[in-house]
């Protein structure tokens, strides 16, 4: 399944650490950030709980660059 | 501005002032180095912290980090002023890219802006009410009035008008609707009120569809953007090691060999090699390059679901053409009227010679279209639209159909017989044999063999430009592939100078052909199949880049496509790939200019030739001319 969030990153470097943290996290088969559209793609895994991994992901990209956000 | 980049301004402000004003203030000592905290942390303190952080998170080397210890490291030194003025440039830099960015993002949506904000459905008591496009049922009558976007598929149901479809196609000409013509959303209207019925819902209207698919095109990573992401990875620690060594090598030595070690110096040109080295040049503008050249050619109708096909687009060698309904209109015209001499003489007596043929082609024409009025074949209704005017009912009586041969009926109260060579046959007429390639109809008049009208699939007018544009852009091999019979594809293909011609093929042979050809070609280019997107979705999705074209209102083809031509002008393939070999060419300026300014600067910083303005420059500088390349890409029309 594929899901599109919207997010807020000020600088095109910390959207792709942004997309390395995400696709590190459990359940997430692949995402993409684009700075310029200021959007994330997630595909999550098979039976994954979108809501939960979610949260992780956030947490993640946070992690990697304090000033991001993501709207879930 | 947005609030954050003003907060940024304003720190900017009260840290240049602060700057000034101390650099008159003669202090000395601690309390001189305590009063310079002030600016320096009124102007870095997000830098700092974000430094911090990472180095909690286990993110050592980013921007964040080079600065901190660039001006740190300054300030350790005691140079105040220049640690602090150091971060307040890169703060500039920062705030004028952030700016600079945001803005070409707004541009390029701005071109893409096509998202109806609402539909007007009427009530009970006929008064018009605006309502969120989402909440519109299949079915609904709309209404949109001039100046208004169609929000929704739909069927006219009432009214005429002229639609701007140029967000959609690139197209400046309108396009005239009433009532029965199927309307897309995304189209303005420019005239009359529309009263549409709307045929799919919002979520899978035209517009919608088209809008996620640009949205969704910055995701698909080209190989410069995967390269970038890998340099970085690479590049920023190994930057970092650099300056550490350059920082403590050089004075060690020194100390061995029995000299000062000199560590100030060295530091300080560790320090300036780090805020050379930051990446963020090449990190930004090529996103920004790539988006602006999809944002570019969607102004133009063409929508590129990707920036790697974007870059395929730039190294297309072999462009592999669907014939039907690509270079030709798919359609059935008539193309050439040929009397028969005895037809001519007897039908214009007394007239000069040009007028005999004029007289003479209008006459046999009138006569096929009057006997093949009641027939609702796509060749009768090439030969009636052919003719053109009006046809009176009255004038034609006893038409019989015979099936597989043609038509007999009374014309005027002459007998007329139109058909094929099976028809002449059995009439026992001498007919011409030698005809030119399509469907040919004979007719024969009060039993004599009066001429044949050939019809024909019409080439599309802008076909044999679009083939010579590909070849004048380098394109090396140009190949048609159809199901027709040969002699007519090699008639086709000759009028329009593609090189190869593949005939009598099959759906299936068609994959078959690509594969081969995929084979063929060398490494380095590309094959790029151009298709309708009708029942040819499995060589559209084979080939490195299928292009669909006349996509408007086909979601079969968006879907199949790598790349969309809205309208059906085959030159605009040769426009899509000067815009991607423009958008490459200014990817690589980018990172030729930014990587050879950086290692310049980077040596002469480890010498110690340049100083910390000229670091500022390498990475403030060097990114902002990169941005204002990058915003290029956008402008299109220019180019055409």
């Amino acid at each position: 399944m594929k899901k599109t969030y919207k997010i807020e990153v000020d600088c095109a470097a910390c959207a792709l650490k942004m997309e390395e943290a995400a696709g590190k996290v459990a359940g997430v088969a692949e995402a993409t950030v684009s700075f310029m559209t200021q959007k994330m793609k997630v595909e999550f895994e098979e039976e994954a709980d979108v809501k939960a991994v979610m949260e992780q992901v956030r947490k993640a990209c946070k992690r990697v660059e304090a000033d991001c956000e993501i709207f879930l | 501005m947005t609030k954050k980049q003003k907060k940024v301004l304003y720190r900017i402000i009260i840290a240049a002032v602060l700057l000034v004003v101390l650099h008159f203030i003669p202090i000395e000592g601690y309390l001189r180095m305590a009063l310079y905290m002030v600016p320096y942390l009124v102007i870095g303190y997000d830098i700092l912290r974000k430094a911090v952080l990472g180095i909690l998170h286990g993110e050592v080397f980013d921007e964040n980090f080079l600065m901190a210890v660039a001006t740190v490291g300054a300030i350790a030194l005691g140079d105040y002023s220049e640690g602090t003025a150091v971060m307040l440039f890169y703060q500039i830099g920062e705030l004028f890219q952030s700016v600079a960015v945001g803005k070409s993002r707004r541009n390029i949506t701005a071109l893409m802006d096509i998202r109806p904000d609402y539909a007007n459905v009427a009530d009970e008591e006929g008064n018009l009410e605006q309502v969120d496009p989402d909440d519109v049922e299949i079915g609904t009558v709309i209404v949109v009035r001039p100046g208004e976007k169609v929000p929704i598929d739909g069927v006219v149901v009432e009214g005429s008008a002229a639609l701007n479809t140029s967000a959609l196609t690139g197209e400046s000409t309108p396009r005239e609707v009433g009532v029965g013509d199927d309307i897309i959303s995304g189209c303005v209207n420019t005239s009359g009120l529309l009263k549409i019925r709307t045929t799919k819902e919002f979520g899978e209207s035209t517009v919608t569809k088209i809008l996620e698919l640009v949205e969704n095109s910055s995701m698909k990573k080209s190989r410069s953007e995967n390269f970038i992401t890998k340099f970085a990875r690479y590049y920023t620690p190994t930057v970092c090691y650099s300056a550490l060594v350059l920082a403590v090598l050089p004075p060690l030595v020194n100390l061995l060999m029995g000299n000062v070690a000199a560590w100030s110096t060295w530091v300080i040109r560790a320090l300036t090699f780090l805020v050379i080295s930051c990446p963020c040049a090449l990190v930004i503008s090529i996103p920004l390059s790539f988006f602006g050249g999809i944002g570019g050619a969607s102004a133009c109708g063409i929508l590129v679901k990707g920036s790697n096909y974007l870059e395929a687009l730039a190294q297309t060698g072999y462009v592999v053409f669907d014939k039907t309904g690509t270079l030709t209109k798919g359609v059935f015209a008539v193309t050439g009227i040929y009397p028969a001499e005895e037809f001519k003489t007897k039908m214009s007596e007394g007239a000069s010679s040009d007028d005999k043929e004029r007289i003479a082609c209008q006459e046999l024409l009138r006569y096929a279209a009057y006997a093949e009025n009641y027939s609702n074949h796509p060749i009768s209704k090439s030969l009636r639209e052919a003719y053109g005017e009006s046809i009176d009912n009255n004038r034609v009586t006893d038409v019989e159909e015979i099936s597989g041969h043609g038509v007999t009926a009374k014309v005027d109260g002459r007998q007329v017989a139109a058909g094929n060579a099976k028809l002449m046959d059995s009439l026992g007429l001498a007919y011409a044999k030698d005809t030119a390639m399509g469907t040919v109809v004979h007719i024969a008049v009060d039993g004599s063999y009066g001429g044949y009208i050939l019809i024909a699939d019409v080439i599309k007018e802008h076909s044999k430009e679009a083939i010579a544009a590909l070849k004048a852009l380098g394109v090396k091999r140009t190949v048609m592939l159809t199901g027709d019979s040969r002699a007519v594809a090699e008639q086709v293909a000759a009028q329009l100078g593609v090189d190869e011609v593949m005939s009598e093929l099959l759906p299936g042979d068609k994959v078959e052909q690509v594969e081969k050809l995929l084979r063929e070609k060398g490494a380095k280019e590309k094959l790029a199949f151009v298709g309708d997107g009708i029942n040819d979705a499995p060589v559209l999705s084979r080939a490195d880049i299928g292009i669909a074209m006349g996509a408007l209102g086909s979601d079969a083809a968006i879907e199949a496509a790598d790349i969309v031509l809205m309208d059906d002008n085959p030159v605009k393939i040769a426009l899509a790939i000067k815009i991607a070999r423009r958008c490459i060419r200014i990817v690589y300026e980018n990172i030729v200019f930014a990587l050879a300014v950086k290692a310049v600067c980077l040596i002469l910083g480890a010498v110690g030739i340049a100083n910390m303005w000229i670091a500022i420059f390498a990475d403030v500088g060097v990114m902002v001319i990169a941005v204002l390349n990058a915003i290029r890409c956008l402008r299109v029309k220019q180019t055409k």
